[in-house]
């Protein structure tokens, strides 16, 4: 199994401490000189940068969150002057101000050898064929990937995203070898394999980085199963990164994170104080040698724990558990990871019904379903059946295309989902039904 | 082979070191730049004993050195090439690299004391030249070399070098760099404090950035050499922005 950078990922934990702390003192030394946000927190906080004496004293720095980051648009984060940032990315989504990351030359170097580092971990190498279906654009994903598999030297395919048989004719034609997307493309192209009379087996593919995503146990063995590959689940975060923070090797025994670049805690969710190795919670980054938008203490949301002990694989980088929770307001059905920001955005681009809207977790026989209550607009008068079985229709449809699975739609009367605030917008009946 | 944890040390009264950590592995060339002020020399100096730190953790060879005097420090084979040379002018450049061996050489047989000096030699063959001069008639670029020849007999394990291109010619300090690269080519592990950062980072494996007792940046000499603050900090590409209040746009 080949490891690319023998020297970092197989360093002794003391010795990786010791980088750890001189490079969380110069950020913070940084941050505090370039970053007005970040002096600001720390006054507040009444801290100095040379607080930080012990890779401990991570716990008296202020937390960043998502909101600061909005709050920050577009480049009050940034550490250093836009001609000195060569790449920019952004969050998509709905949001009216999105998140924007910046990257210097040394950033994208880095970045390029962090997902070089995961690629290789999978056993990807030079003499493979990547086939990269991540979006190329302002998501992370597709760049990310393409700058470390061709660091790599692999050859690298950058398909994108969509026009999905063309892209099942590429794989077979070009020979792709290693896949990279999110589980749920990788399972829709199977379904379009399967449409189109192309048997996987014919492919050439061998190995599967997914990402993007939460990849459940279920979704990772019937990819295994129907593309006869190994499948690693990956992790990134794109107000940090983008993909490279962790991955998994060939074994499957969580991801391994590139602690050089990147200094992970767990935190409890509700009190905010770091939870002991191996315990669950929410994981804070804070990187250690970015330059354009440095973070300090980055609330991920994301629930995982930590593992330091090294892997059988020869690793000494700690691994973190595939991430299959949020602690924020997403839950998690059948599978799919489901934000209720999702829900709202897909309906605003429905006419005749309000963005007003209740979702309802059931399990009947150990299956779970999901009912979506949608307020009809005030113009829609309930006789017209025909109208209101369409609408049910596109909404179902909607939804599929955008969450992944097929909801139950019932129509309500206008007004009558005015007292559905944060608190009742999505009512899980799951665990009594038991 | 060294690591320094969160140093802090004071120059008189001044705050020097805000807590610096840094290392150097085996065989490396690591630099320090930055400005004037910096604390650069501190650190090298509460290294090798002269100042004592105030708190933080200094490591050699796996052992805890904090506080150590110089004396054992050099018996150990930790060595700093003081700034300004700290020559004895009166003395031949012989007699000052003999004394360089002065530690050794009551435990050290005579042959090998001799050998040594053949090496310092041939490393610097105008030190053999002009071995029955006195030091202090040495040009400026000599008494660089013969600072540095006096450390080597001593068989550091380890050179700490302060400024070596202080006042020099850049030809000389050509010269003297290329020195540099030599020793940690035949094991001579070296952390070497410069204001040139140009010719430092040029021969350094990595680099780290001070400034006003802190380091700000850490990195391959590589990577930091193309950094664009580096560029117009400290080698002297473009104009250097004051970084207190960044307009980013």
């Amino acid at each position: 199994m080949p490891i690319w950078n023998r020297k970092i990922e197989r360093m002794e934990r003391s010795e990786l401490e010791q980088l750890q702390l001189e490079r969380l003192q110069a950020v913070v030394n940084r941050v505090y000189r370039d970053v007005p946000f970040y002096r600001r927190k720390f006054e507040q906080l009444n801290i100095a940068p040379e607080d930080v004496q012990s890779l401990e004293d991570l716990a008296k720095l202020p937390f960043t969150t998502k909101e600061d980051l909005r709050d920050g648009y577009p480049y009050e984060m940034f550490a250093v002057p836009l001609r000195e940032i060569v790449r920019i990315h952004s969050s998509s989504g709905a949001a009216a101000r999105p998140i924007v990351v910046g990257y210097t030359r040394n950033d994208l170097r880095h970045w390029a050898e962090q997902v070089a580092r995961i690629l290789s971990a999978a056993g990807v190498t030079k003499d493979d064929v990547v086939h990269i279906a991540f979006d190329y654009g302002l998501f992370t994903g597709g760049f990310g990937m393409h700058y470390g598999a061709e660091r790599l030297g692999a050859s690298v395919i950058p398909v994108s995203v969509g026009n999905t048989e063309r892209q099942i004719q590429i794989m077979q034609d070009f020979r792709s070898t290693a896949l990279v997307s999110t589980p749920s493309y990788a399972l829709y192209m199977c379904k379009v394999m399967d449409e189109m009379g192309v048997s996987p087996a014919s492919l050439y593919l061998r190995v599967g980085l997914f990402g993007g995503e939460p990849m459940s146990e279920s979704m990772r063995s019937r990819i295994e199963d129907r593309l006869g590959i190994l499948a690693t689940d990956n992790y990134g975060v794109s107000a940090v990164m983008g993909p490279g923070i962790a991955g998994e090797c060939e074994l499957k025994e969580g991801l391994h994170i590139n602690e050089d670049h990147f200094l992970v805690e767990v935190v409890d969710p509700k009190t905010l104080t770091p939870l002991p190795e191996g315990e669950q919670g929410e994981l804070v980054i804070t990187t250690l040698t970015k330059e354009g938008v440095p973070m300090i203490r980055y609330r991920t949301r994301d629930i995982t724990s930590i593992d330091r002990r090294p892997c059988r694989c020869g690793r000494t980088t700690a691994r973190m558990s595939p991430v299959r929770g949020r602690t924020d307001d997403m839950f998690i059905i059948r599978g799919v990871n489901v934000a209720p920001s999702e829900i709202e955005a897909l309906l605003y681009q429905i006419e005749n019904i309000e963005p007003k809207y209740q979702v309802v977790l059931e399990r009947e026989n150990g299956l779970d379903y999901l009912t979506l209550n949608v307020e009809l607009a005030p113009h829609m008068v309930t006789d017209q059946m025909q109208r209101l079985v369409e609408l049910e229709e596109t909404i179902k449809q909607r939804f599929h295309r955008v969450i992944g699975l097929t909801p139950r739609v019932k129509l309500v009367e206008p007004k009558s989902l005015e007292n559905v605030d944060r608190s009742n917008r999505v009512i899980d009946l799951r665990e009594k039904q038991q | 082979m060294l690591k320094l944890q969160s140093v802090v040390a004071y120059y008189g009264r001044i705050l020097a070191l805000k807590g610096v950590s840094l290392h150097v592995d085996r065989d490396e060339i690591v630099a320090i730049v930055g400005p004037n002020g910096a604390g650069k020399t501190t650190v090298l100096n509460t290294i090798s004993g002269i100042v004592p730190p105030r708190s933080g953790k200094i490591i050699f060879d796996g052992k805890d050195i904090t506080g150590y005097p110089t004396e054992a420090l050099v018996e150990m084979g930790l060595v700093q090439v003081p700034e300004g040379r700290q020559l004895f002018a009166e003395m031949t450049v012989y007699e000052n690299l003999m004394l360089g061996a002065y530690r050794r050489s009551r435990a050290a047989k005579k042959s090998e004391v001799a050998a040594d000096l053949e090496r310092v030699y041939s490393i610097f063959p105008i030190l053999k030249e002009r071995r029955t001069q006195l030091a202090g008639t040495l040009s400026g670029g000599e008494q660089q070399m013969l600072a540095i020849g006096r450390a080597l007999m001593s068989k550091p394990k380890m050179l700490l070098l302060d400024e070596p291109s202080m006042g020099l010619a850049p030809l000389v300090t050509k010269s003297i760099f290329k020195v540099i690269a030599d020793l940690r080519k035949e094991g001579t592990t070296v952390l070497l404090v410069e204001q040139n950062a140009k010719a430092a980072l040029a021969i350094a494996k990595r680099a780290y950035v001070m400034e006003t007792g802190r380091i700000v940046m850490e990195g391959l000499a590589s990577e930091l050499v193309r950094n664009p603050e580096i560029q117009r900090a400290y080698l002297g590409m473009g104009y250097r922005q004051i970084m207190e209040q960044p307009r980013n746009v």
